[in-house]
């Protein structure tokens, strides 16, 4: 056991401890720390004063102040309320159709359902609504499955598309892998690629393709590809592929086809967000009136 | 051993080496150390690209969900762990004077069993085993592992201590200790768990809800507070006084700090739980604690910094020094960052961002892993009896490992807060003005910045393994070739 030694450096004593050469000095705790223990000590307890901090028989001690997260979150969410009140209730009190002729009504709408679509939509249809490539179509354009107006997209918002809500927009394209010959099946996707080819107008009634195209596929995509919104049936005489453009596109599609599905968003969103939604869809870009 | 005895310029009462320590079990450690150093702090570069790069992200085991595990894992308990009980080992033989207790056949099973664990909890990882709880990822079998090898870990200890020439146990060991017994605690109480089969890996813990959270959570602070903190003041306390040369600053200090560390930080969990579905009065408490905690952290820092009164200069020229003191520095950083990010309205807005990845970082790279460089470069010429091949190289380290830190919690500050503040951004009708999507597209630069630092901070770690390895090349009895002779006392 060594002994106490003066350190000259600092001018204190060491303890006369000592450990593979290491030594301690007698320096004092420096007052600060103590001061600003002690103070963080107060600010700890006057906090476990003020609000609910430790658990009791019965119960839990609930503090001074009476504050509750729970009754913060919801003053917060009634005073967010209050202040778009008026809005809310003129939104759902005008017509759905006559909610964009008021400029300030408009302005709201179109702000909320901007933020709700950036929750709710983005990640399907992409944020700014641009859609993704060969998985859901965009919302920019004048080119609608289901119909464009504010009404079309209003109804389509609330009950989605084959969402197994009972009024949800619904249809099946058969799979006709199972129904024509591999044969036929080429023959037709050529045939639906021509469509939108303005250098075949004059040839395409020829092509092999033509007639099975008339018994199978024009009831619901029309006779010459303009699309069929009663079924969500896609134009296919224009550039706009939602599953892809090719050949091979086209013949998977007919063979197994994939049909796109969009929840049913009134079981989750107020109407009045319903109808923001409406108005910002429709205001991108595409909107028909 | 001799050389290292009469390093102290004091005049010593034993200068003897004790025959019987154990240095090929704190080789073996070392060595330990700065493989998975590389290994983690690799994961860590790779996960970092994934987040700024999403494409990166190939196949079923190379997404950023399996190996984002294998990143926290293999820096906190591979590199961590290794660097801790390498140390530890080290530094009770030599304050208590004598040899491990339970032999090299003991101290040998303690380094395969743990090196075992880590594989095979790296294993189930990438193959998507998990317990899904942060830092206890391991499912059942691995656990029961690491418990065993675990017990061996304090078993020796405790013998060692307990067979010691030394009147009085020194306070690394007191640390040390406090480490390895709450570590205990923590890792058996979380992980009970029932498997599903006894042949399949799957098993369900014994909580559930917002106890499990609340379990989970007193376990991962205290992992920081007890494995990442305590462990390391432990390290400190002797790698500090002995590359400085100076005794420590104040005794009284090390008792009152000690204590109101252990005491206080096992109460403070909660505050991982702000504004979650834990009741209110545990949330206060949670934050209460960690107000109080401030002082006992930075008593710490003050007995590490202060050590120095009277050797300032030495900051100058010796770069492992600077490792060792820049680390208490971080420490004392970050210990003031997380009181205050427990505060419920700082908590508010910086929970769930980037700040408290900066936080962490802060704590890991700043303050972990500069006191292991700092231990590392002061152990492996005394342990293979060689002059550090290049005191410039460590000077290398320093500055790029140091950019490295700078660009990387810089980053994260930034974008941490920026993410917060867009996320409760209101615009004036009272709607959100940013989407969440928004939030993460904003992100991009600073976790490319994030990556660049990631990327430096393991090349600062590929000089020091390089160092390590053509220091122990050399020849026995090689002389220093550098400016500064380390060990060639």
């Amino acid at each position: 056991m060594a002994v106490p030694e003066h350190d000259p450096l600092t001018g204190y004593k060491t303890t006369g401890h000592e450990w593979d050469g290491i030594t301690e000095l007698t320096t004092p705790i420096p007052s600060w720390w103590v001061t600003v223990f002690l103070a963080s000590c107060f600010v700890a307890v006057l906090y476990m004063w003020l609000f609910p901090s430790f658990a009791t028989t019965g119960g839990y001690y609930r503090g001074s102040l009476g504050w509750s997260s729970r009754g913060d979150l919801v003053d917060d969410v009634a005073a967010g309320r209050a202040a778009q009140a008026t809005w809310r209730s003129a939104l759902v009190a005008t017509p759905i159709e006559a909610i964009e002729a008021n400029e300030d009504l408009r302005r709201f709408a179109t702000t909320g359902g901007r933020a709700a679509f950036g929750q709710n939509c983005a990640p399907c249809h992409g944020v700014g609504a641009g859609g993704q490539i060969g998985q859901f179509p965009a919302l920019v354009d004048d080119d609608w499955l289901w119909g464009g107006t504010i009404a079309d997209i209003y109804q389509t918002i609330r009950f989605g598309i084959r969402s197994g809500h009972e009024e949800a927009r619904d249809s099946a394209m058969p799979a006709f892998g199972e129904l024509i010959s591999a044969q036929e099946i080429d023959a037709v996707a050529r045939f639906v690629l021509a469509l939108s080819d303005p250098t075949t107008l004059a040839s395409r009634q020829q092509m092999p393709g033509a007639p099975i195209y008339a018994t199978n596929c024009a009831a619901c995509h029309g006779a010459a590809g303009e699309g069929g919104r009663d079924f969500g049936a896609p134009r296919l005489n224009d550039a706009i592929w939602l599953y892809g453009g090719t050949l091979e596109d086209v013949r998977k599609q007919i063979v197994v086809p994939r049909m796109g599905m969009m929840p049913a968003f009134t079981t989750r969103l107020d109407d009045e967000t319903i109808r923001m939604l409406s108005v910002y869809v429709h205001t991108l870009g595409g909107g028909e009136r | 051993m001799t050389a290292v005895a009469l390093a102290a310029q004091r005049p010593v009462h034993r200068r003897q080496a004790i025959p019987d320590y154990n240095e090929e079990i704190v080789r073996r450690f070392t060595v330990a150390t700065v493989v998975w150093a590389l290994f983690g702090f690799s994961a860590g570069v790779v996960v970092a690209a994934q987040l700024a790069f999403p494409n990166l992200n190939v196949g079923e085991f190379f997404t950023f969900g399996r190996l984002r595990p294998v990143h926290t894992s293999g820096v906190i308990l591979a590199f961590g762990g290794n660097a801790l009980m390498a140390t530890s080992l080290y530094v009770v033989q030599r304050t208590c004077q004598v040899g491990l207790w339970g032999g090299a056949r003991l101290a040998n099973f303690l380094f395969w069993g743990y090196q075992a664990f880590l594989v095979i909890a790296f294993a189930g990882y990438v193959m998507g085993v998990t317990q899904s709880r942060e830092y206890a990822e391991p499912e059942w079998y691995a656990d029961i592992w690491l418990t065993i090898v675990w017990v061996t870990y304090l078993a020796i200890f405790v013998g060692t201590i307990a067979r010691r020439r030394e009147p009085h146990i020194y306070v690394a060991n007191w640390f040390f200790l406090a480490f390895i017994i709450t570590v205990a605690v923590l890792h058996i109480v979380n992980n009970l768990a029932m498997p599903v089969s006894i042949a399949g890996s799957k098993s369900y813990s014994q909580f559930s809800g917002v106890q499990d959270a609340l379990i989970q959570w007193w376990y991962g602070h205290n992992m920081v507070g007890f494995f990442l903190t305590a462990g390391f003041i432990g390290i400190m306390y002797y790698f500090v006084p002995k590359q400085a040369e100076r005794p420590i600053y104040s005794y009284r200090l090390s008792i009152v700090h000690f204590w109101a560390l252990i005491f206080l930080y096992i109460w403070a969990g909660p505050h991982h739980l702000h504004y979650t579905s834990l009741p209110d009065w545990a949330q206060t408490l949670g934050m209460a604690f960690s107000i109080m905690l401030w002082m006992p952290s930075w008593g710490g820092m003050i007995n590490g910094i202060m050590t120095l009164s009277g050797a300032w200069g030495k900051l100058r020229t010796d770069p492992i020094l600077r490792f060792l003191v820049v680390a208490v520095a971080f420490y004392g950083m970050a210990t003031f960052e997380g009181p205050m990010m427990a505060l419920k309205s700082v908590n508010s807005l910086s929970h769930y961002t980037d700040w408290t990845v900066g936080h962490v970082h802060s704590g890991a790279l700043g303050w972990v892993a500069f006191m292991t460089f700092g231990a590392l470069y002061y152990m492996v010429p005394r342990l293979w009896k060689r002059p550090l091949w290049s005191v410039r190289l460590v000077e290398w380290h320093f500055w790029i490992a140091s950019i490295a830190i700078v660009l990387y919690i810089t980053a994260m500050w930034v974008a941490g807060i920026a993410q917060g503040l867009m996320w409760r951004a209101y615009d004036t009708f009272g709607f959100l003005q940013y989407t969440f999507a928004d939030s993460v597209a904003m992100l991009h630069p600073y976790y490319v910045i994030r990556l660049v630092g990631g990327m430096l901070y393991l090349a600062g770690g590929a000089l020091m393994a390089f160092n390590f390895y053509m220091t122990v090349r050399q020849p026995a009895g090689a002389r220093a070739r550098s400016v500064q002779p380390v060990a060639a006392e």
